[in-house]
């Protein structure tokens, strides 16, 4: 509204006109071009290279999920960034991980909190689980042009389901496709690694702490395998960022807790650098 | 073809004005007022599900009195102005000050354009500060013009009376309870002088609390919370709970 010059400086129609509660339809309807779906990219010549966020990876347990990330962005062979923080809130009783191209997917969670903020604040009351998670989807898909450039935008959601009181988690794939996954997931290029490793060592009754350190474990046999994945940085302090929701909402573990997580997990690791061990049969 | 009657643009404007203000006149009082750790807002409102009262944005809350469908497309419209201006620049850049401007040119807009009806409305714009001295309050009457509110403001139809009642009584620095206690005897009082009871299930209150670790301040105290508030400050009409806040301020408002 700022770029209107025949302004009287009062709301123009499209705020006061009845309709949507979603701020993505009033964007499209009033400054479409602040929509990050609407852009047309020139043709690319060759390899085009921006900073890529890698790992995510949540695992549910009985009272809630947890979302975790590994902390680096990188671009080509270099690493672009060793404190990029890749989970965030999406609001009180959910969270967002991402992996992908760093810019657009730090735009995107920045518009899905507000699609969800602003709907609470229009309706007074706050979306479904399931549908933040299709909103979600929503804005994955108008990325598909530029997922077919390169600058693709994979997430991970995982909320507290308030109606059906337990932790859920979502994954996707490029185009937009949603599943709900059972117990864990993973997302970005060290995903392969840290499902295998999960999947040896994911129960149904973990504990919060267990299911804090399992995510841990996974983001280090990620970092292990793949060079693109950072592991706990000891020197500079550096540590995955963990995040559990569970009925009493969101929070992000402080620096000194998961330090001291990852602490355990190298402390082990020195014994057994391959990590804990599944029993064979 | 007659000619229409000459009607002065003093004599057009005071009919607007007074069409404006009994409709304003008819709907219930609320009131808006800081306290130690924020700002309160309370008001009688039957209704459990159409607020008078919502959160805008991180620190800034609304009030209106008037017109249910008048004032929620107002609110809407501030929702989509905060949260557009937020995600243009950043969050900090949205302030009740901005937002009070945009609320008056747009009263001012329709209140002077012969070809609208003027809003039955009146809307209080409150901004939570990280200390007292941050608080903002503004009113926007029905006609556009701003007025910067300090302590506590009432909106609606008994508000003069209602105002004046807290002018003498409201102090800074006031905790929760004592500052709703004092709101809801000011709604309490009639027209006519008289008293009566309006009881916690129709009471409709709100805070913007400063000290809320969540970015979003705005919360509504309803169910067991207000009651417990309620009987808090009936307990204690001398205040016991030890001023939380340091400042004690020297003006009195």
């Amino acid at each position: 509204m700022e770029a209107n010059p025949r302004s009287t400086g009062r709301l123009p129609a499209a705020f006061l006109t009845p309709g949507s509660s979603s701020f993505m339809d009033f964007l499209g309807e009033h400054s479409p071009e602040l929509l990050p779906g609407k852009r047309v990219l020139p043709p690319v010549q060759g390899v085009f290279e921006a900073p890529h966020g890698t790992t995510i990876v949540a695992v549910s347990f009985p009272g809630g999920a947890v979302l975790a990330g590994d902390r680096r962005a990188t671009m080509g062979n270099m690493i672009a960034q060793r404190d990029m923080e890749k989970v965030f809130p999406a609001d009180e009783y959910s969270a967002v991980g991402i992996a992908g191209t760093a810019g657009l997917a730090v735009e995107m969670v920045k518009l899905f909190q507000l699609e969800l903020e602003h709907f609470e604040k229009v309706e007074g009351a706050q979306l479904s689980l399931e549908g933040k998670a299709n909103r979600l989807s929503t804005m994955i898909r108008s990325n598909l042009g530029m997922a077919m450039q390169g600058l693709a935008v994979v997430p991970l959601f995982a909320g507290w389901d308030v109606d059906r009181e337990k932790g859920r988690i979502f994954s996707y794939d490029v185009t937009g496709g949603r599943s709900e996954e059972q117990g864990y997931a993973a997302t970005g290029s060290g995903s392969i690694f840290a499902r295998g490793s999960m999947k040896k060592l994911y129960r149904e009754d973990l504990t919060e702490e267990q299911a804090l350190t399992l995510v841990v474990q996974a983001l280090y046999d990620a970092a292990d395998e793949d060079s693109a994945t950072g592991g706990p940085d000891v020197g500079r302090r550096i540590y995955p960022i963990i995040t559990v929701i569970t009925d009493e909402g969101f929070r992000k573990l402080t620096d000194a807790e998961s330090s001291e997580i990852a602490h355990a997990v190298l402390e082990r690791r020195r014994e057994q650098p391959e990590g804990p061990r599944a029993s064979l049969l | 073809m007659s000619t229409p009657f000459y009607v002065s643009p003093q004599q057009a404007m005071a009919d607007r004005a007074e069409y404006a203000r009994k409709g304003i006149a008819r709907g219930r009082s609320l009131v808006v007022m800081q306290y130690a750790d924020g700002i309160v807002f309370v008001g009688e409102n039957p209704s459990r599900a159409l607020h008078k009262f919502s959160e805008i944005y991180d620190r800034i809350g609304f009030a209106a009195a008037g017109k249910y469908n008048e004032y929620e497309n107002l609110r809407i419209g501030g929702v989509r102005y905060a949260d557009l201006r937020g995600y243009t620049y950043d969050r900090d850049d949205v302030t009740a000050r901005g937002l009070a401007n945009v609320y008056a040119q747009t009263l001012g807009t329709i209140f002077s354009s012969a070809g609208e009806k003027p809003y039955e409305v009146e809307l209080v714009v409150a901004e939570v500060g990280t200390s007292p001295e941050g608080d903002q309050i503004y009113r926007l009457p029905h006609d556009g013009s701003i007025v910067d509110e300090h302590g506590s403001v009432a909106v609606g139809g008994n508000a003069e009376q209602i105002s004046s009642f807290l002018d003498q009584r409201h102090r800074d620095g006031m905790s929760l309870a004592e500052a709703l206690k004092l709101a809801v005897q000011a709604l309490s009082r009639d027209t006519n002088g008289g008293e009566r009871e309006i009881p916690a299930e129709r009471l409709e209150v709100a805070v913007l609390d400063r000290t809320r670790p969540q970015q979003r301040k705005f919360k509504r105290i309803v169910g067991r919370q207000l009651s417990r508030l309620l009987e808090a400050s009936d307990a204690a009409s001398a205040p016991t709970e030890a001023p939380s806040d340091e400042e004690t301020p020297d003006d009195e408002t």
